[in-house]
């Protein structure tokens, strides 16, 4: 063996010895699992009966409303702030640090943060909605707002971080072209619409998987906040497998759900870099 | 006319960067507020303050406990993350190999096979390992980095081959290489990763959920989650506010002190 390729593999493998015991070895796994746990032997029983759940069907339809509910608006409001707050002035970075630092915190005590925040009556939303005569709302309790309340804590934990690729963005998109523009008579809609959100392209491209991956992978509110409630109105992927998992004791729908979540994620990132790729527009 | 609708726009765009810190503010204000004040929603109330919630916070929760916890399961990552990703971000920048792209792709794959997902499997391999219920087996899944190799790898890249020919020609090993000419180069990356890694995992709440019963083993996040369930139901806002802030606050306190490293080593991320 030539001497870099062995140390190539002397240094790869403590990396690769993890990511086979915690990356790839689960997928088969539950590939596995799927098709034989509570089985006789290896059939699709799992999947079937996952598919008959009235409980997952409602899991994925609210995963579709929580994924397009924060992902639209949060990465609409992200440019907004960005185009807003991009040049450094003292003002400018204090009202950035304001909308960043929902970031720093954990998804938890964010949670923690927005069960007083959504209190009937006596919390802060209804406390101050109060004074301009508008009744007590149950917003966590009442399953037709608890998941747009889920959303609205979502938006409002992300939001600061997209805006952060954003700025980075609009920082690329070179001047003379928009001078160029200007000259040519563009209002500032038109260079809006024509320049800058163009060239954005590999700024969404970037954005947008992350918001995907997040909308997937995170349900630390859903746990501590609705526990997937009222009459599982915020139940999503994930907490339907938790539940499968940690409550339910059924490891063969949980492995049927939780093969079908990766194989969405793996889909959608892709499919969404390929969108993306598609429509950049490169400067070069 | 145009300077107006300019003056609106930053009026707008102010309120609602303010409106964005009002959970904030409410959490500090509500946390100085003793006992069970009827109107604790408040963001301007008369008073009387203290520092009451926080030692009430502290003794009924085991704060210690959670933070030595946190500091451990974080420290103990990152420590090997930074060994596992040097080493192999090292391998894809420098050496020559067959199969080297197949396997780089294959490395960055997991970058979406976020632990979370996995959380059924990989619970299944820890109670096989004989991790099941250890500080050590909420770390396990991370000590391979697919993000942190890729990050490794552009770091070893922008840094010159002539500090590297100048070692080897005085007979340096490739481990000695990395650690005395490489390594203290690519620093910024590794800062960067540092950042990134601890943000994620102080932060991380369902995995270690899973990963341990033994209350003696818990993170702040997950002891959080019980603290404040047990003062929400006595409407212990005050305490809940102060509790939060206790779990939340060193990496905010961080983040406003060192914010030009934290917002580069994000834009370098995508994932936390």
């Amino acid at each position: 063996m030539p001497r870099q390729a062995l140390a190539a593999l002397l240094l790869l493998a403590p990396s690769a010895a993890f990511l086979l015991a915690f990356s790839y070895w689960p997928v088969l796994y539950v590939a596995v699992e799927s098709l034989t746990a509570g089985r006789g032997g290896a059939d699709l029983g799992n999947y079937a009966r996952l598919f008959a759940d009235p409980h997952f069907a409602q899991a994925v339809r609210n995963n579709l409303v929580y994924a397009v509910g924060t992902i639209a608006p949060s990465v609409t409001l992200a440019l907004l702030f960005a185009l807003a707050l991009r040049d450094s002035t003292r003002l400018n970075a204090m009202l950035r640090t304001l909308l960043v630092m929902p970031l720093l915190i954990p998804l938890v005590a964010a949670a923690a943060l927005f069960s007083f925040v959504l209190l009937p009556g006596q919390g802060l939303l209804d406390w101050y909605l109060a004074r301009l005569g508008i009744a007590a709302t149950n917003w966590l309790g009442d399953p037709d707002l608890a998941l747009g309340s889920i959303i609205a804590l979502t938006v409002w934990k992300n939001t600061g971080y997209y805006m952060l690729f954003f700025i980075a963005g609009l920082a690329a998109v070179p001047q003379e072209l928009l001078d160029a523009a200007k000259i040519d008579g563009a209002r500032a809609l038109a260079r809006f619409r024509h320049v800058t959100l163009p060239m954005l392209g590999p700024t969404f491209g970037f954005v947008l998987p992350i918001a995907l991956l997040n909308a997937l992978t995170q349900v630390d509110h859903v746990v501590t906040l609705t526990q997937g409630g009222p009459s599982d109105s915020t139940s999503l992927l994930l907490y339907y497998i938790y539940q499968q998992a940690a409550q339910n004791d059924d490891p063969g729908l949980a492995a049927a759900a939780t093969l079908i979540s990766v194989a969405a994620l793996l889909a959608l990132s892709l499919g969404t870099f390929r969108a993306l790729d598609r429509g950049i527009h490169y400067a070069s | 006319m145009r300077a107006e609708r300019r003056l609106l726009a930053t009026v707008a765009i102010g309120a609602a960067a303010i409106a964005w810190a009002l959970p904030f503010a409410w959490m500090a204000v509500a946390s100085l507020r003793p006992g069970v004040p009827p109107d604790i929603a408040s963001l301007t109330p008369p008073g009387p303050f203290g520092l009451g919630n926080y030692a009430l916070a502290w003794r009924s929760g085991s704060f210690p406990l959670w933070y030595l916890n946190t500091l451990l399961m974080c420290g103990g990552i990152l420590a090997v993350q930074l060994v596992t990703i040097t080493a192999a971000g090292y391998a894809f920048a420098r050496l020559r190999f067959a199969g080297r792209e197949t396997l780089f792709a294959l490395f960055m794959l997991q970058i979406l096979l976020i632990p979370a997902l996995l959380i059924v499997p990989n619970l299944a391999t820890l109670v096989r390992l004989h991790l099941y219920d250890r500080l050590l087996g909420i770390m396990a899944p991370y000590f391979a980095s697919g993000f942190g190799v890729f990050l490794m790898r552009q770091t070893f890249r922008a840094i010159p081959r002539d500090y590297e020919e100048a070692a080897m020609l005085d007979g340096a090993r490739i481990p000695a290489l990395i650690r005395h000419v490489l390594a203290p180069l690519a620093r910024p990356g590794l800062v960067a990763f540092a950042i990134i890694s601890v943000t994620a995992h102080w932060n991380e709440f369902l995995w270690p959920l899973m990963a341990v019963v033994s209350p003696s083993r818990q993170v702040l996040t997950v002891g959080l989650a019980s603290f404040t369930a047990g003062a929400e139901a006595g409407s212990a806002w005050g305490m809940v506010a102060a509790g939060t802030f206790l779990v939340a606050g060193p990496l905010l306190i961080l983040f406003l002190l060192f914010q030009r490293r934290f917002v580069s080593s994000f834009m370098f991320s995508g994932i936390k």
